[in-house]
């Protein structure tokens, strides 16, 4: 075995899996993670905790897994981790814990999201549950929204002994796991499904079709519905567009539209009724994991696909496993290239996009070479439809409708990093509603800081 | 699970639920518009809320059959239920914003095509219930198609119906009844509601705005989750690009632009003709026409 580098993990190979729907990545199994563990150098100062958004305890449970003791790495995950085998799946590893690992300084990182993945399954695979929570202690929190942030909210204070109820706008509980990651990198009715089973079992109720601040407002669930504190993970749900000629063309699509269409409502399976329009050339606008879940969809139902990205391939913010296996499956680049127009046919659907050649300038705020055009270079490229995956923002809806909640100028609620509080008295607040949209790691650290800023509130009222 | 109190067909097509749904009935305001859902394989569906009783926890739909979906919604009957019935949704109509008083002073007509002759009800109702009354003005193809007429008899000022092939009370479409209103009868309307098909609303408004009535419309485009999220609702109000779920459904007539607005409604034409199809020919469907063995 080369301890410079990882064990390989099987995946479906990308002929095979650009056309199906089945996860891509296919795990290790036990001999290969105890295999991948002994890479593990147990560092007494663990840099990859400190990389870790919800401080998992890395080397102890690798140390366990090593030994083959993989019920006792579940405990150890478990202590910090409500959603290991969505982390394991889905966490950009190489800028957090892996990065951090001082095997990559020489080699290859110890695979640490496929070790925690592979714990997380064996666990649901044999039936391990969560430790039973505390005895209940009376108190009443509302959780608003049923994603990575408010689930992990909610399971931290049901352990303490709360009675929490999860408020989710849409029929189905997991929030951007369901309706925005793909199937193909994340299965629902195992892996998303049963997440959310652990934390019912711990008592956690969960009311799906209720959009607070509408069906009913924070205040009202403070005053009338009984509730001590209120949790808001609610996401930042809204789709940005361009703002470009002909944006509203049939064929246009937000990659929110395109991607709920397929991942909640399955529209790419025959016994679905939501429909979803099959294209045979297809380009993504952006460069983000939302941007490659969306090419990757619609290369699986026939299309081919283009990511068009303003930048060059050093800045595109998917994570690095995305895109490579975008790559692998035939997906096209088109990088350093801005769309400025959509052309549109006489029936007002798609016919292409006007585009324009880019070149890195100077660094800008965000410390990312700053694109510019290229004079001249205007291009135009045939195509049935564009799909906008541009980023989202928080949805204005419930701070609108909850007196003396702040947010800033990007429609972000304002909360405590460390308490998840809020400008209003009992009101805690993390995830995407007050980052922006970020990843499912950090939305579940803040639900964890949320958990305890309201048992540290509850606890001294 | 949301269970239907009442089903029943009350014109051509076109079919009236009474649901259990206490969350959506306690807060919800005329303007407003729920999501349904049959099943787990359904669509979510949006539709305007045409009655609601806080005290019985109720909400009324009314749906026209035009999918394969709303034919399946048709078959329902008291006692089954709806998997998912999500609301209110959108914002509240405008009127219901403004003080009792200014409501008082002002003219204001309704205009109603079709099945949009439901969700005019329960404005029209509300404005009763607070003193205002109103002239309406409902217009349908034919005299099948009229409904609400008791109803909306008993809570509007004056009711003007009328039918494209003159089949009851009168021949016309709800334009040419209100052009006559105005020019006519002496009638002057400081503010004008009208919700029906897209090319009604859009027939509407270019008369009012010849008229100087200022008009709202309620927009119905085609949605997913109805929270904000997919942007497919989104339409052109202005300079503006809107979404109608949470930005609306209501909207200055004045400055939708409904040619963009009708092409996008033929979106998934090709897809809700394949579904449709499936579903009438059941076992014998083989993908369509040109498909058969």
């Amino acid at each position: 075995m080369d301890m410079m580098k990882k064990v390989p993990v099987r995946e479906q190979a990308p002929d095979v899996r650009n056309k199906n729907f089945e996860e891509v990545c296919l795990g290790y199994n036990q001999e290969e993670a105890m295999e991948e563990a002994t890479r593990c150098l147990h560092c007494k100062n663990a840099r990859c905790i400190e990389g870790c958004p919800v401080s998992i305890n890395i080397p102890d449970f690798i140390e366990a897994v090593k030994g083959g003791d993989i019920k006792e790495a579940y405990r150890v995950i478990s202590e910090s981790s409500a959603l290991p085998a969505v982390c394991g799946r889905v966490c950009p590893q190489e800028s957090q814990c892996e990065g951090k690992c001082i095997r990559g300084i020489k080699g290859e990182a110890v695979s640490i999201g496929k070790l925690e993945r592979f714990v997380a399954d064996w666990a649901r695979e044999n039936g391990l549950e969560p430790e039973a929570p505390a005895a209940k202690n009376g108190k009443k929190v509302a959780v608003i929204g049923c994603g990575p942030a408010g689930i992990t909210c909610a399971g931290d204070l049901a352990k303490k002994g709360y009675d929490v109820t999860i408020f989710e706008a849409l029929h189905q509980p997991g929030g951007v796991l369901v309706y925005g990651i793909p199937e193909f990198r994340l299965p629902k009715d195992t892996v998303v499904a049963h997440e959310v089973e652990n934390i019912k079992k711990l008592g956690v109720k969960i009311e799906t079709n209720v959009i607070i601040g509408r069906s009913v407002t924070i205040d009202q669930l403070l005053s009338e519905e009984g509730f001590d504190a209120v949790f808001i993970g609610s996401g930042a749900g809204l789709p940005r567009f361009m703002g470009i000629p002909g944006e509203n063309a049939n064929g246009v699509f937000s990659a929110n539209e395109y991607l709920t269409r397929s991942n909640l409502m399955k529209a790419f399976r025959d016994d679905y009724d939501t429909p979803i329009a099959r294209f045979k050339k297809v380009a993504v606008v952006g460069g983000g994991n939302v941007a490659m879940d969306a090419a990757r969809t619609a290369l699986r139902l026939g299309a081919e696909v283009h990511v068009v990205y303003r930048r060059s391939e050093e800045e595109l913010p998917a994570r690095a496993e995305e895109v490579h296996h975008a790559k692998e499956e035939g997906i096209i680049f088109d990088l350093l290239t801005n769309p400025t127009e959509i052309l549109t046919d006489e029936n007002g659907w798609v016919s292409g996009i006007r585009c324009v050649k880019m070149q890195l300038g100077e660094p800008d705020a965000s410390g990312r070479r700053r694109p510019e055009v290229i004079e001249g270079s205007e291009f135009d490229m045939d195509l049935d439809a564009v799909i906008m995956a541009l980023g989202t923002s928080p949805n204005p809806l419930i701070h609108s409708t909850t007196k003396g909640l702040e947010v800033n100028k990007r429609q972000c609620i304002i909360a405590e990093e460390e308490t998840g509080k809020t400008s209003k008295d009992g009101v805690f607040a993390g995830g995407d509603a007050v980052t922006g949209a970020a990843t499912v790691i950090l939305a579940m650290g803040a639900g964890k800081a949320g958990a305890k800023g309201i048992d540290e509130y509850l606890s001294n009222k | 699970m949301y269970k239907i109190l009442k089903a029943e067909m009350i014109a051509e097509k076109i079919y009236l639920n009474v649901v259990e749904a206490p969350r959506v009935a306690e807060h919800c305001l005329p303007g407003q518009f729920v999501i349904t859902k049959l099943d787990e394989k359904g669509e979510r569906i949006p539709l305007t809320i045409c009655d609601y009783d806080r005290e019985a926890g109720t909400v009324t739909i009314v749906f026209q059959v035009v999918g394969a979906t709303t034919q399946k919604m048709a078959a329902l009957k008291a006692g089954d239920a709806y998997e998912d019935f999500v609301g209110p949704l959108g914002r509240p109509s405008d009127l219901t914003e403004e003080p009792i008083e200014e409501l008082k002073k002002k003219k204001i007509v309704f205009v109603a095509g079709g099945v949009g002759t439901a969700p005019v009800y329960p404005q029209v109702k509300w404005l009763h219930e607070h003193g205002v009354d109103v002239d309406v003005i409902v217009g349908a193809k034919t005299k099948d198609l009229i409904m609400y007429e008791e109803q909306m008899k008993e809570v509007a000022g004056n009711l003007y119906i009328t039918t494209d092939d003159g089949s009851y009370v009168r021949k016309g479409m709800g334009t040419d009844v209100l052009k006559d209103l105005v020019e006519n009868q002496g009638k002057k309307y400081d503010h004008c509601v009208a919700i029906g098909p897209l090319i009604m609303m859009k027939f509407v408004c270019k008369l009012t705005k010849e008229l100087g009535i200022p008009t709202v419309v309620s927009m119905n485009p085609i949605m997913v989750d109805g929270t904000g999220m997919c942007g497919a609702c989104r339409i052109a109000v202005g300079d503006e690009i809107k979404f109608a779920c949470v930005d609306g459904p209501e909207f200055d007539g004045h400055l939708v632009d409904f040619d963009q607005a009708m092409k996008r409604q033929q979106m998934y034409k090709t897809e809700e003709g394949r579904a449709m199809l499936a579903l009438q020919e059941g076992d014998t469907h083989h993908g369509g026409c040109g498909n058969c063995q």
